[in-house]
């Protein structure tokens, strides 16, 4: 699914801020991401939704060489991943709706089923009665959750969310994973980075640790032989 | 459908003006445009109206008398025989006096002024002759008579007008290259304003394709519409000169009237302005795009 190989990265003429990083992210996994602040975890999934291109060292997303690809099959690939940016990225001038829809649009959906699928998704997230609201008429929970709904909107194959439950408190950060577990397990491959160590403990799932722009694979609780199922 | 309006471009500060600027580019593209035609149908009524026709003059007495009828008669008759020539009718009497009512006034009996008396000679269709040959034969009936051949002050006339209107579409082309170049800057500008929203249609799957098309449908509405404008701005202006001219307003309506006349060809060229203009700036809003999209890695 994904695949790093002696990655490196620097931007610009920076400093290297990441370091021959390996990794293996077998399909319909999910993982954590964590490490301290500035340690490197955007500009690790950054490489994986394909914002930026690695300086060194080899990706393969879905079985492709990612340094391969020509701008043309970009799109295609993109369509699979689902992404909650850090800091949102939502479009002002649309609506909670339109800014949901976009992905769909974007795929060439018709507009039939455009608008039930944004509507349930957004009744799901608990967005129903902001559905024509714009984004700065939203709290920052609320913006959360609908960029959230923007990249689960088209079941991607990879769902990328970088520090999703930052903004939110401790019962919708639940149910946001919750939802993230849902889409897991209809077979999304799941990374989320987050600094949340209850929401971690609690799922039991698999982390990356980045530090020192190194990056290491601890196995979560489930992976451990002998340890107890929690959810 | 992928739809057309996701970004955010009737918002920026340049759709405020632009409008205007399309609208001042179509009223003068239409107003040279409308010009043009008008010359063009003009040089074709006076071609219809006076290729194949000479005219001959006698010139009137020494002592202040006028041209003896004899020699009118003489020359006519001698006109008549000559193969070539389908008519041959002096210019007298009320038409003569529409020539010369601009400067003598209406009252003038111009039957009694000593005037020279011109002969208008209409050809038969395909025939020319020349005027110089013939004044020499006229000359033996009637001393002094010269002969005026419209054709080769037509033809310096022709050669001005279409100067002029290689001008016109001069100046219709220059206008289409300001209107591109415009295009392609607001394009350009619009592209780096919504860098950040771009990126991200492009992280969530979109084509170069998808945000093309959200410049060249907001290229495509800007030119109707600015067109639209500058159109409304054209008619009332037609509407205006029209108004002026049928008041006697201008001087020498006559001369005018034909240039008013717009001929069907300029009305569609005219009317389709706006569309035109909305179509250019598709073509090369969405070229702008691809290109420079198409050059990031
Ligand atoms: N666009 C950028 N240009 C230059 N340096 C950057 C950029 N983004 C991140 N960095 C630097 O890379 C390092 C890692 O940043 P980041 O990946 O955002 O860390 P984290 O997400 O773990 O907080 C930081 O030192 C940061 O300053
Ligand atoms: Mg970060």
């Amino acid at each position: 699914m994904v695949r790093f190989e002696n990655v490196g990265m620097r931007y610009g003429s920076g400093p290297e801020v990441l370091h021959d990083v390996e990794l293996d992210l077998e399909p319909g996994g999910f993982f954590f991401l964590t490490g301290p602040s500035g340690a490197g975890k955007s500009t690790l999934l950054k490489l994986m939704y394909l914002a930026e291109r690695p300086t060194r060292g080899r990706i393969t997303l879905f079985d492709r060489d990612v340094a391969t690809l020509s701008r043309a099959q970009l799109p295609a690939l993109r369509r699979r991943i689902g992404v909650v940016f850090q800091e949102f990225r939502l479009i002002e001038h649309l609506s909670a709706l339109d800014n949901v829809a976009l992905p769909l649009r974007i795929a060439g959906q018709g507009e039939g089923r455009v608008q039930d699928h944004v509507v349930d998704l957004l009744n799901w997230v608990g967005l129903a009665d902001h559905i024509h609201a714009r984004p700065r008429e939203l709290s920052g929970g609320q913006q959360q959750r609908l960029a959230i709904a923007r990249a689960v909107i088209s079941q991607p194959s990879l769902l990328i969310a970088d520090e999703p439950t930052g903004n939110v408190d401790d019962a919708i950060a639940l149910r946001l994973l919750y939802l993230f577990e849902e889409l897991n397990r209809r077979g999304t491959t799941v990374v989320i980075a987050t600094h949340n160590q209850a929401l971690i403990d609690r799922f039991g799932h698999p982390v990356l640790h980045i530090e020192g722009g190194r990056l290491e694979r601890r196995p979560g609780r489930r992976e451990i032989p002998g340890s107890r199922e929690l959810v | 459908m992928a739809r057309s309006r996701d970004l955010p471009l009737d918002r920026d500060g340049s759709a405020r003006f632009l409008p205007w600027l399309v609208a001042l580019m179509v009223y003068l593209a239409a107003l040279t445009i409308a010009g043009g035609a008008a010359l063009h149908d003009a040089v074709q009524t006076w071609d219809a109206g006076l290729a194949g026709t000479l005219t001959v003059e006698l010139p009137r007495g020494t002592n202040g008398a006028g041209v003896p009828q004899d020699r009118i008669d003489a020359t006519l008759k001698l006109l008549g025989q000559i193969p070539g020539v389908a008519q041959a009718t002096r210019l007298d009497g009320p038409a003569e006096t529409r020539l010369l009512a601009p400067w003598l006034g209406q009252d003038v009996d111009v039957q009694a002024l000593p005037l020279p008396v011109l002969i208008d000679v209409q050809l038969k269709p395909g025939v020319s002759l020349d005027a110089d040959t013939l004044a020499q034969r006229l000359r033996i009936v009637a001393p002094g008579t010269t002969v005026e051949s419209h054709g080769s002050w037509l033809d310096r006339l022709f050669r001005i007008a279409r100067l002029v209107q290689f001008g016109a579409a001069a100046i219709v082309l220059l206008i289409g290259l300001v209107a591109v170049i415009t295009v392609i800057f607001t394009t350009r500008t619009g592209l780096a304003i919504h860098a950040p929203v771009v990126e991200l249609v492009h992280l969530i799957g979109a084509s170069d394709a998808y945000v093309a098309r959200q410049f060249q449908w907001h290229a495509f509405r800007l030119g109707l519409g600015g067109g639209g404008i500058g159109l409304v701005m054209t008619l009332v202006s037609f509407a205006a000169l029209k108004w002026t001219a049928q008041q006697g307003l201008l001087p020498g309506e006559t001369a005018l009237l034909p240039a008013l006349h717009l001929p069907l060809a300029g009305w569609i060229a005219v009317l389709a302005l706006p569309l035109v203009m909305g179509l250019v700036g598709l073509a090369t809003a969405r070229h702008t795009v691809l290109r420079t999209l198409g050059r990031m890695p």
